[in-house]
């Protein structure tokens, strides 16, 4: 939120007018970005191609993952039942199975890389070469393997649902905001059992003390708060993890995600956490805390790939292999969608 | 055969249309497909194969269709002449489209209408009348030309718009014909509707219509009036808008909210919801409800949930709805006071606060070093932390979050130039504060401190500044807050007054009268303190005038106790 700002400096979309040469650095950023999204194709290498099996109207998903063996089963099944009809993947050099698992799914097309997921800016350049080449023109998520998407009326409708009422709206980009989901007692007792609900073992999130700025460089409305905030970030809330997302796009070869899928370009695409707007909006509920986190965590530690300023990190990652306990007295159980919306971290907006 | 004839215009979900058209033959009703142009040859000959066994069943001369053009109504036409040729026996025609779906048995559709063998059901108001247009075009859409398409060419609409606008253009309407406008879904009788198509006038009024905007809402609307004797103005068919003026779509998990809408039929039904069709396609034996049609239920219920959108609840912030500053809605969800330089003043101020009105007393929340969160602990409701980073990072969020999530339980709080000033301005736009000053009061604690004076006139000058412009920000003309501000001078000459007005507004729970004051400091020297500021060439004059001799009350007397009576 700016402080201070008086509102007539204000335009009527609620962000300080933007100048001319602002946005034209925007859209060269564009196509920088989407410069690299076409030379990170030469990164993958096809393990299994099946895009001639998607037709016009297909709910396309996309993901780039290393060793998620357990949550793929859950994965792509709650999302076959949602509606998405073919998965895009990049394996980053699994060594758990994950690639094999993976290779002999009907609805899947797999690629490999072994280059860097730091240098390809987090698996993003890979993720925008599949979008670019296989997603212009149909509605594409972008998840990672341990987020898994809600709505408003998730029970009921499907993504079909959702995405043809947006399309008659005119808008093309859904957002959710990440919600930090948890068990109670230490996290690494937590036993699972590959295929099932994660979030019958994570089933605590905590439901306030979120806070919300707005970032006038791409207009986008950044969310922090959760679990990690308060546990891991309490003494530099500036490096906490963002948890806006805009996973949902129907997507244009043109477009470009920004910093992993926080942020697209162009930055219309970013205006679906508006008041005004009337969008519904969703949750995507992060299962990182499983069991293994413990483990991968030590492992992320060495590999260094997973953030810009990875030394940063290194005291967040000790915590997390200290195996810490998240639950706090206001954390709150997780039920339904209804309890979401409720709770004011979603809204059907319009879509009654 | 039945006196009802269907006329459906179809553009896509095919198999569908399929379904809902066997349906109202099933029941004796003749049906007029239009099946879109821009539905290509052999989707649609498949179509009426499939339909080709069904001898209730037509096709009419296809148009190209698309929303807010002539070709709707052209279709419209086509449709209605085949059915009155084609079927003698048709009294009232139904205009239904692909999406519309029957919720109540044919047959009590058809009786209800034999019931009123003259009535036409068409939505009819003039202009000056409705409230429903979307984006600004009521009656310009009568009195300027649309060749444009808004769907592909809006900029080149827009244009074309504006140029008229600005020459003045203005259409002639044909004589005798009063613009009148409402649902494009209507039922009309043979008679009315074949005056309207056999009308000698017929070519003027549709070389008229054909140049308006959105004419399939105002054609049958208008011509209607011509020749109806007996117009219900009201549509058969329920469908919903949203804001935008775009129909809501009906998904399976509105299913009861159908059921108990009484309507005849519904539109616009998600081509998938399988569950819809099947309930209300099959439901044949249905119990005959002479029920008047009652749309109002859902009403309440999509008017409840655009409410609830549209208004939010004020100080929690949701994802989906970021309050924008000059947003009506206030900032915080409840009343909360802010004090400021009364715990400097008086000795025991937070806690006779607390004892006195029963809310919950912070310190200073945006004191430097942490939130001084209520007696004196680290964490409160909804796990906010007294961490001050966490707070500084964004105050705004720390004080909407604080006041939401103690909501039920008045919160008061101190604050004072020392503090973090981000939150300045948030408090003063927000009507829920009532914010409290005594200027000049954070020369007290200087005053009784242990500082060289060097430092203490270099503080005093910071805070004297800071507080001059905060106090700016308060008395400016944006202010929402409830604002009250004494000089310190002001405010020790007769201090119960304003202290007895404060407890006041917090509420029922405090007593009517005070009996007992908070302890003041002891000012002794005080004035002396300020005039070596003054000597030092810093002139403090928040405080108000204070004589170099002045002492001050040293210790309040207590005001005379009221007389009161025991009672049994």
């Amino acid at each position: 939120m700016s402080k201070g700002a008086s509102a007539a400096a204000l335009t009527s979309q609620g962000w300080a007018p933007q100048s001319w040469s602002a946005r034209y650095r925007l859209r060269l950023k564009r196509r920088r970005l989407m410069w690299r999204c076409l030379r990170a194709r030469h990164q993958l290498t096809p393990c299994a191609d099946r895009t001639s099996d998607i037709r016009a109207q297909d709910i396309l998903l996309v993901a780039v993952l290393r060793n998620e063996i357990t949550r793929l089963p859950h994965f792509l099944q709650y999302y076959r039942d949602l509606g998405v009809s073919h998965f895009l993947i990049v394996d980053n050099g699994s060594t758990d199975g994950s690639t094999a698992f993976l290779a002999t799914q009907p609805d899947v097309s797999l690629w490999e890389t072994k280059a860097s997921y730091r240098d390809s800016r987090f698996g993003v350049d890979w993720a925008g070469w599949l979008l670019m080449r296989y997603g212009h023109g149909h509605w594409c998520l972008t998840v990672d393997a341990d987020e898994i998407l809600t709505y408003p009326h998730v029970d009921q409708r499907s993504l079909h649902e959702l995405t043809t009422w947006l399309d008659q709206q005119g808008q093309r980009a859904f957002g959710a905001m990440m919600l930090d989901m948890y068990p109670k007692g230490a996290i690494g007792a937590v036993p699972y059992v590959a295929g099932t609900d994660p979030f019958v073992q994570l089933n605590w999130f905590d439901a306030q003390g979120y806070t919300w700025e707005r970032q006038a460089r791409y207009r986008n409305i950044s969310i922090r708060g959760g679990a990690r905030k308060r546990v891991f970030f309490a003494q530099e809330p500036e490096h906490a993890p963002h948890l806006h997302k805009v996973p949902l796009v129907r997507w244009d070869r043109r477009f470009a995600y920004v910093s992993s899928t926080h942020v697209a370009l162009p930055q219309s695409l970013n205006r679906v956490f508006d008041a005004r707007s009337r969008l519904p909006s969703g949750v995507l509920l992060h299962s990182k805390f499983l069991g293994g986190v413990i483990a991968k965590s030590a492992e992320e530690k060495q590999r260094r790939q997973h953030f810009t300023h990875a030394d940063r990190y290194d005291a967040y990652y000790d915590s997390l292999i200290a195996d810490p306990d998240l639950w706090c007295a206001d954390s709150v159980r997780y039920r339904d969608w209804q309890q979401l919306e409720a709770l004011g971290l979603m809204t059907r907006g319009d879509w009654v | 055969m039945s006196t009802v004839g269907i006329l459906m215009l179809v553009h896509n979900a095919l198999e569908r249309a399929e379904d809902v058209a066997r349906h109202w033959t099933a029941s004796g009703c003749p049906v007029v497909v239009h099946v879109d142009r821009n539905v290509d040859g052999a989707t649609f000959r498949k179509f009426r194969q499939s339909l080709a066994s069904d001898p209730l069943i037509r096709f009419c001369k296809r148009h190209r269709c698309e929303w807010g053009t002539w070709g709707i109504v052209a279709a419209s036409q086509s449709a209605s002449a085949l059915m009155l040729r084609e079927f003698s026996e048709v009294r009232h025609v139904y205009l239904s489209s692909g999406s519309c779906l029957p919720l109540r048995p044919v047959q009590e559709l058809v009786d209800y209408l034999a019931e009123r063998p003259r009535t036409d059901f068409i939505e009819s108001a003039t202009t000056a009348d409705v409230p429903w247009t979307v984006g600004g075009l009521d009656f310009e859409r009568f009195t300027l030309r649309f060749p444009f398409s808004w769907k592909k060419h809006r900029r080149l609409f827009d244009r074309y718009v504006d140029l008229q606008r600005w020459l003045g253009v203005k259409r002639q309407i044909p004589a005798g014909l009063v613009p009148h406008m409402g649902s494009q879904w209507w039922c009309l009788t043979r008679q009315t509707l074949s005056a309207i198509l056999e009308d000698p006038e017929r070519p003027t009024y549709d070389r008229y219509f054909r140049k308006v905007w959105i004419p399939d809402e105002s054609y049958y609307q208008t011509l209607a009036r011509q020749y109806s004797t007996n117009i219900e103005s009201r549509s058969l068919t329920l469908s919903k808008f949203d804001f935008q003026g775009k129909p809501h779509i009906f998904y399976d998990d509105h299913l009861q909210l159908l059921r108990r809408s009484d309507c005849f039929v519904a539109r616009k039904i998600w081509s998938r919801a399988d569950r819809l069709y099947q309930a209300f396609l099959t439901d044949s034996d249905g119990a005959m409800k002479k029920t008047e049609p009652n749309p109002g239920k859902i009403d309440r219920i999509f008017a409840k949930a655009v409410e609830r959108r549209t208004r939010g609840r004020p100080g929690l912030y949701m994802q989906g709805r970021f309050p924008w500053h000059w947003a009506s809605n206030s900032v915080a969800s409840n009343p909360y006071s802010v004090f400021q330089g009364f715990s400097e003043l008086f000795e025991d101020f937070e806690f006779w606060l607390a004892r006195v009105s029963g809310a919950r007393v912070h310190g200073h929340l945006f004191a430097p070093e942490r939130a001084e969160l209520a007696d004196g602990s680290h964490m409160i409701n909804g796990g906010l932390t007294d961490s001050a980073r966490m707070r500084d990072y964004n105050c705004d969020s720390f004080l909407t979050n604080l006041i939401w999530n103690t909501r039920g339980e008045r919160q008061c709080f101190q604050y004072g130039p020392r503090d973090s000033q981000d939150i300045r301005y948030t408090l003063a736009r927000d009507p829920n504060a009532q914010i409290s000053v005594i200027s000049g009061a954070w020369a007290v604690p200087l005053f009784r401190s242990n500082q060289n004076f060097t430092e203490l006139r270099r503080e005093a000058a910071r805070l004297q500044q800071v507080e001059a412009s905060q106090l700016n920000a308060l008395r400016a003309q944006e202010t929402k807050a409830r604002v009250r501000i004494w000089t310190m001078a002001e405010f020790i000459e007769a201090p119960m007054e304003p202290l007895q007005t404060i407890l006041d507004e917090l509420g029922p729970l405090t007593p009517r009268h005070l009996s007992e004051a908070p302890t003041m400091v002891n000012l002794t020297g005080f004035g002396q303190f300020l005039q070596n500021l003054k000597n030092q060439g810093m002139h403090p004059y928040l405080m108000g005038d204070f004589p170099v001799e002045h002492q001050g009350p040293v210790s309040m007397s207590k005001p005379p106790r009221k007389p009161y009576l025991v009672r049994k």
